[in-house]
Formats: C-alpha cells, structure tokens, sequence
C-alpha cells in the first residue's frame, strides 16, 4: 500500500491542521509517512495544498497519483483533479465550494452542515473533513481522538466532546455513503516518530548544547528559531530576535565569544547580510553555526518554494580566506545529527560553519523509528574555570601544531581573552608586520585544513554495488534519488551517491567514489539550480566532470516519479 | 584593589594631542576607582581611532568590525550578565555605520555601557565628514561643506526613552571618568558621548573652540525629567551642556529573559539526559 493524500485551500482555511492531525495519526499507527507542503507568500486566499504519503514501507518524497484530494475551495479541483489515481476520489463540500461536481470520482460531503449539527460549530468542518478521510481509509478513530485530547488539551473537555463527535459524523458519512471507497490500510504497527527539517535541525541545536540563538525572520528558515523558542524556558537558552541579520550574527560571535555555543538561522537574503560577520568569525577564531534555508533567488525570488541556488555561495561568501565547514543535511534525521557536528567542529577548530537547508526539507516532515542520542557528541572544547584559572599564561592566538589555540572563556581566570578583526599576534592585539601575518594564516588556515578535511565523511553510496547508472546529488534531494534508485534497479544495476558533508570536499581515502564515477556507465548530477553548481564544485575538487547533468529551478520539488522519468531520458540521450 | 599599572596595554598609535588620549587614562582611572579587574570587564570597539581603543589597555577586548560594537555586546551580556561589558566607536562607526544597532540597543535597554568617541570627524579614514559634523564643515570630501543636517545623539538618545545618556568632554578628564563610574553604577543601556578633539582632521571642532563652549550642568537639575531632558539636549553651539542630561530606570533586558533570571547563561550547563524526553514529543 502506498496512498496519497492532498488537502488543498487558500491560506487561512486550515489545511495544515488537517495536513497535521492525518500525518500524525498514520506515523503514530505505525506507517511510513513524508509530508511536504507547497504555499504561497500570503496569509489569506491564494492556493496552498499540504501532500500526504503513507506507506507500509519507507516514503521519503512525494509521489505522483493522489488518492483522496480533500478540496477545500475550488482552485484545488482545478489544479488537482488530474493528478488523481484510477482510484483516486474528490472530497468536497457543496454548501462551501457553491459548486456541484457531478462527476464520478466527486464526492460531496456537508463538512459544515456536519460540524454544526455535531459539533455546533462550523469552525469544526475542518475536524469534519479529517474525520471523513480516516473514514474513507477504513481507519480506527482510536488514534485520532486521543490526538484530539492532546490538542485541545487547554481548551478543555466541551472542545474535546465536539471535535471528537464532529470527526465521527464525517467519519461515519463517508463510511456509509461513499460506494467507491476500496482502500485497504495495513494493519497497526509500533508508533513512528515524525518530524520536519526545521524542527529536527533546531532540536539538533539544543541537543549540541546551543545556549543562544539569534536571527531575524526569513522563510524557510524561521521555523528553526520558532522551535528552539518553544524550548527555551525548559533548556536555558536565550533567543533573541534581532534587528536585521547583520546584528544577528554580531550577536551570536559576542555570544559564543563570552563562552556558550551560538547560533543563527536565515535564507539567502539574510546570509547575504552575514558575510561580513561571517569573516569576523574565521578571523577572530569565533565558533558559529549558521543555518542556510535556501529559497529561490535572485533577491526576494520565490519566498516559500525551494531550491538549492546557494552551495556555492555559502562556500566563497566573505572577504578573505579562511576554512569553513558547509554541510547539506538530506533527512530531518541527518539535520538533526550534522547539527550536532556543525557544534563540534565549529568549536573543536574554532570555525564557521554553515547547514545548508532549503524550503523542501525545512518543512517535509518524515517518520524514523527514532534518533539515538547515543550518536551525540557534546565534548566542551572551551578553556573554562579551574582549567583556566591554573594556565600561567595565556594567550588567546598562541601558535600551536594544530593551529587550534586555547579558547578561554572570559572572566573566568585573571587571563584577559582579546580577539580582533584586525590582524594580530599571539596575545591578539593588532599588527602589521608581515612575520606575524604570514604565521597567523598558517595557523588559521594551513595547519586546520588537513584535520577538518579528516572530519568530512564520504558521500553515502546506495544501490547496486556494480552499477551500470550512478546518479549524484546532495542535500534534500536524498529522498527522491534514494526511491528513484529503487525503481530504477528494476530495469537496471542503479546506485547512488548522496553528499551531505560537501566542504572541505570529501577525501577518496576510505571510499573512491570518483572511481566509481568513473567505472559506472553513465553517471548523472542531479541539483535543484539551474547551473550545476555541485557538478561544478566537483570538477574544480576532484577533475570528474559530469556529462549528464538534470537541474530543476522552478521552485518545485521532485516527485518521484518525475525524477525517475528525468533521469530515464537524460540516459537515453547519452 | 588593582592598580593604574594593571591596565597598561600596546602604546597607543594615535596622534600626539589626541583627544583619545585623556579618555583612556580617565577610563583606567574610573575602573581602578570601582575595583575592577581587567578580567572582569570585556571592551567591545568597533573599527577607527575609537575602536583601538582596548589595544591600549589590558581587558577582556572584542575588537570586532566598523558599526557593529552593539550588537556583539549585547551577545557577550546575554550570555554572560556577570561581566562588566562596554562599547567603545567612534561617532562614524555608531552613528553611521551601526545607527540601526543603537536604535534597537536603546529599546533593549541591554546592561551594556556605550561610549562614543565624537570628533566629528572620520578620523581613521582620513577627515571625511560624519553623521555628527557640523552642516557646512569642508573636508577633502566634503569640498562644498557637509550637507546633510547634525544628528544629534542627546536629543536621540532622549527621545527614545534611553536609560543613561551623558556627555562629556575628553579635556574633562574628571568629569568624564565621573560620568563613566556613574554609567557603571547605573542599572541600564548608557550612551556617553564623549566630544573628542581630532587635532588632525576638525580644525572647527578644536579643543579650544569646546572650552569656550561646554558647562557643567547645574547641581540642582533633574535628568528624570525627560521634557527638560529633551530642552536640555537641544543645546548646542554656544552653550554645550556636560553631565548626566537623561535617566530612567527602565528594567534591562536581561531582567526579563526567563531562562536567565536566576544564573548567567554561561553558568547554565547543559543537561544532555533532557534530550531522551524531548524526543518523546515527536511521537
Ligand atoms: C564596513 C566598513 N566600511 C568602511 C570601513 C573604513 N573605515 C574605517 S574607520 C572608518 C570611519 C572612522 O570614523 P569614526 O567611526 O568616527 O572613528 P574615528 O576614526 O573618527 O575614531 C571607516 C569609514 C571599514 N573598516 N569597514
Ligand atoms: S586622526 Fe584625529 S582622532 Fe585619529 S588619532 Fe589623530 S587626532 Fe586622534
Ligand atoms: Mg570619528
């Protein structure tokens, strides 16, 4: 089984509760879940739709045919209809849409008139239409009445009782009077976590020990300070919002320099603002994590779709050369561990270091079967208390074999910490000497590399481990590589290669993936840009060039099926 | 007690007869008054003559970028509310550059110490005008005298409800380290504006041409009160008001941040066995 389901609305009418509550019901009955969302940048009307996957296996992108359209205006019907499955059915309500559609695969149930008989309140047709659909699908209501409970916890047991009868009036509507329904669910299994991009990528902050938290609003990006926000009071964090980017990150580098781990989120716009800061952080030697929510640009661009337009600008923004970190997490899972290593290695080498996210992943939401925090590593790299306090001397730049020098939290020993923007010697006051400027590049620079290259883990290879067809990508593109992987090694050997930790560029030492590259007949760079930045960035790194190459800028995700059917035609062109 | 040695930084690379000059000695004067070790404090500067400012002493120093003192002082005090945290800019670098950042910092009223080296004058660039220039001053630049109107940093500090403004005046060097103990004493975001002579690029603006001018302000008057706070602000050209012209105790920042109202965040370790029960949520 593998079903889809999309509510589709303006903006306003609720599609994400619905989008929500259905997610949560089937990753807690045990099912494989992958939601995304498509929205426009306006609070009311417009068209926005929230897709549901679910599966008895593993789902992680969306897939083309959609089994129940739950139309809640008649633009979703429009735009929608055709994507149907030959099973696929309209749910919709008469009364609200001023339509009827005589068609077969329509069905109209009253969510309104429902809600107000059962619920006595029309604010309850969206809980109507949730109701319908678990109806539709031959699902327990058990599951989803306690989600009921939990949500309306506050707004007592009256909100509850209605909620729960007006889903159970949908639900038995659809029960009796919908002929056409045939969906068989598979039966209950162990609950499944579930979770987005962005939740997992701040949760993965907390979870490194990140004690403040500045940015200013950006979409896809916000939804990272909105979590750790919610966490705050619970975990001793400080989020401040700050006035523009450029504070932001200022803020984060006073932070961090005081002694806590600090980070900030934005999207290109804002990172744009950042650059200066962001040279800051790579001369004064200041750890900061910074989260990069790509969007399409130029300028404002698409503010709510997707795209990965900014690899490489997030490798050469900012003045000066210095080592940086840029890691492309691909699943909410791999956002929420390279969270905690973009912690690690921004303080172990006193680097910046940049998550590159984009507005697919940073609002998909998968299911896992957990997180083991087991994987966590929170070693504490600064120079704090009696450890400082028992230095004879101190000297925040000291030249060492691995040009990593002491980090000494201020105030906690009679040792002053001084860094600068300026060139400077050992001690970190200002100079001009060329001696001095030519150590400390080594130093910054030169001596890091080779460690934080050690640190950049392989690409991950999946499939075939003879393939005739590799294709490459990076970033949210896991999920829909990885299934199109699978349906491709139907006809043929297929495998993959999916880079998340992208610079330093990973080392062939352990794994020769260029070899691969080399051997496999054809190999294919799949990147949601239009220039090929990855490819690019590969050819400059290792000298592999890619001669089939797909890129998809309009601002969509892949399904998986229209990828399988790119990289289909891109082959047969070879 | 630490002593006026335990201060001695980098000898200074400023002009000689600098206004900079008497306000770092009236500065080490005003911390070893209060006590205060170089690791107790933390100088945040930004970029110009101002900004070098901690080189030339020994603390705790974020010499960080031109315009941006605010915003990473008031990182280094969220995070750390124990420590003693000052800016020092220039009036190009705090007035231009990171006007935004002193707007919102006010607002914020972080417990942060703000002291604005004014010569009027880019000096570091050379004696291009700045956002305090007096209209008409000719520079190299500015040949035709500068035009845009003098920001006034009193009458902005006033309007916006900041909890300590003051000027002073580096010939001053008393009354200026007066006015820094009293900013450290007082609970709050505190703008000193400090009227710096630049001997080599304001010819106007001379240490002269502010003797014939500045007064202190009277004993009997009363900076909690903002109407003639604003009054008093206005004053400039022939009469120039030195003291304390504005206050009021407004809760600072860090008071109302729940999760540090008891302990410094950096105090605050990390209690990695919470992660197991946040992760419960997700179900
Ligand atoms: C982003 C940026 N823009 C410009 C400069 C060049 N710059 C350095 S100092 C300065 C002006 C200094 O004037 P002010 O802040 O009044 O300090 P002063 O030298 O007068 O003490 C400028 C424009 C810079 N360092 N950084
Ligand atoms: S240029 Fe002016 S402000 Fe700069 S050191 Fe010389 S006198 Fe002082
Ligand atoms: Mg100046």
């Amino acid at each position: 089984m593998d079903y889809s389901i999309k509510i589709g609305g303006e903006a306003g009418q609720g599609i994400q509760t619905i989008g929500d509550t259905l997610a949560r019901v089937f990753s807690r009955s045990g099912y494989h879940v992958f939601t995304n969302q498509d929205y426009e940048s306006r609070i009311r009307g417009g068209h926005n739709f929230y897709q549901i996957r679910f599966s008895d296996r593993p789902v992680m992108a969306p897939c083309e045919g959609i089994d129940i359209i739950v139309a809640l205006d008649n633009a979703s019907i429009m735009l929608h209809e055709k994507e149907l499955s030959k099973s696929g059915l309209v749910i919709y309500d008469s009364a609200t849409l001023k339509r009827n559609y005589e068609k077969q695969k329509f069905f109209d149930i009253p969510f309104a008139g429902l809600a107000v008989e059962h619920g006595g309140n029309r604010i309850m047709e969206n809980t109507v239409a949730t109701g319908a659909v678990l109806g539709m699908l031959g699902m327990d209501l058990k599951i989803f009445n306690e989600i009921i409970g939990e949500v309306f916890a506050k707004k007592g047991e009256g909100i509850i009782r209605a909620n729960i009868s007006s889903a159970l009036s949908g639900y038995d509507y659809a029960v009796e009077k919908c002929p056409l329904c045939s969906f068989s669910p598979a039966p209950f299994s162990r609950p499944k976590m579930l979770v987005a991009g962005n939740d997992a990528l701040g949760f993965g902050a907390i979870a490194a020990g990140c004690k403040f938290y500045s940015a200013y609003p950006m979409t896809p990006s916000t939804g990272i300070m909105s979590y750790i926000t919610g966490k705050a009071e619970e975990y001793g964090i400080v989020v401040e919002q700050a006035e523009d980017e450029i504070s932001a990150i200022n803020m984060v580098l006073g932070a961090s320099f005081a002694g806590v781990r600090a980070m900030t989120g934005t999207s290109g716009g804002g990172f744009a603002l950042m650059v200066e800061g962001l040279s800051l952080a790579a001369m004064a030697e200041v750890p900061v994590v910074i989260a990069l929510g790509q969007r399409p640009g130029p300028a404002t661009g698409f503010p709510t779709r997707t795209e990965q337009g900014e690899l490489l600008f997030s490798l050469y923004a900012a003045h000066g050369e210095f080592p940086r970190v840029v890691l492309a997490p691909g699943t909410p899972e791999q956002a929420f561990f390279l969270a905690n290593k973009a912690f690690d290695l921004a303080e172990k080498y006193q680097i910046p270091v940049i998550i590159l996210t984009d507005q697919y992943l940073a609002d998909a939401q998968w299911t896992f079967d957990g997180f083991d925090p087991d994987r966590l590593s929170c070693t504490d790299y600064r120079v704090r208390g009696d450890v400082f306090r028992s230095l004879g001397e101190y000297k925040r730049f000291a030249f060492t074999g691995s040009g990593v020098s002491p980090l000494g939290v201020p105030g906690d020993a009679k040792h002053v910490v001084v860094v600068d923007s300026d060139e400077h010697d050992e001690e970190g006051h200002i100079v001009e000497d060329a001696g001095t400027r030519i150590k400390m590049v080594d130093k910054r620079l030169f001596r890091k590399l080779p460690l934080i290259k050690k640190e950049i883990a392989p690409p991950l290879f999946y499939g075939s481990k003879d393939p005739e067809i590799v294709i490459v990508g990076w970033g949210s593109l896991y999920g829909a590589m990885k299934e199109a992987v699978d349906a491709l090694s139907k006809e043929r050997n297929t495998a993959m290669l999916h880079f998340s930790e992208i610079y330093p560029f990973p080392l062939t030492d352990d794994f020769d993936y260029v070899s691969l590259l080399k051997a496999a007949k054809a190999a294919v760079c799949i990147e949601q840009n239009a220039t090929g930045q990855f490819a690019r960035l590969m050819r400059a790194e290792t000298g592999y060039e890619f001669k089939a190459q797909i890129h998809r800028y309009d601002g969509r995700p892949f399904t998986v099926e229209s990828l399988t059917g790119e990289i289909n035609a891109c082959i047969g062109r070879l | 007690m630490p002593a006026l040695e335990d201060y001695k930084g980098r000898p200074p690379a400023w002009c000689p007869g600098c206004g900079n000059f008497p306000i770092l000695s009236a500065f080490a004067n005003a911390m070893a008054d209060l006590g205060l070790g170089p690791h107790q404090f933390t100088i945040v500067s930004g970029i110009g003559q101002a900004g070098k400012f901690p080189h030339y002493l020994k603390c705790n120093t974020f010499n960080g970028l031109h315009g941006r003192t605010l915003p990473v002082a008031t990182g280094i005090k969220l995070a750390n509310h124990d420590m003693h945290v000052f800016a020092v800019a220039g009036d190009g670098d705090c007035y231009g550059e990171g006007g935004n950042h002193l707007l919102h910092a006010i607002r914020r009223n972080i417990n942060v110490k703000l002291f604005v080296h004014d010569n009027q004058v880019y000096g570091l660039t050379k004696g291009q005008a700045s956002p305090t220039s007096m209209e008409g001053m000719v520079t190299k630049n500015q040949p035709a005298g500068a035009l845009s109107g003098q920001l006034n940093p009193m009458a902005l500090a006033v309007a916006l409800d900041c909890s300590f403004a003051a000027r002073a005046f580096a010939g001053d060097g008393e009354r200026l380290k007066e006015l820094v103990k009293a900013a450290v004493g007082h609970k709050g975001f505190a703008l000193i504006d400090i009227l710096q002579p630049c001997v080599t690029f304001n010819k106007v603006n001379t240490y002269q041409w502010y003797k014939e001018r500045v007064y202190h302000i009277e004993p009997g008057y009363n900076p909690e009160d903002r109407i003639e706070a604003f009054k008093r602000a206005l004053e400039w050209g022939d009469r120039i008001p030195i003291g304390i012209i504005y206050k009021n105790y407004r809760t600072t920042l860090d008071e109302k941040i729940p999760a540090i109202r008891k302990q410094p965040l950096i105090k605050q370790a990390f209690d990695r066995s919470m992660v197991e029960a946040t992760l419960k949520e997700f179900y």
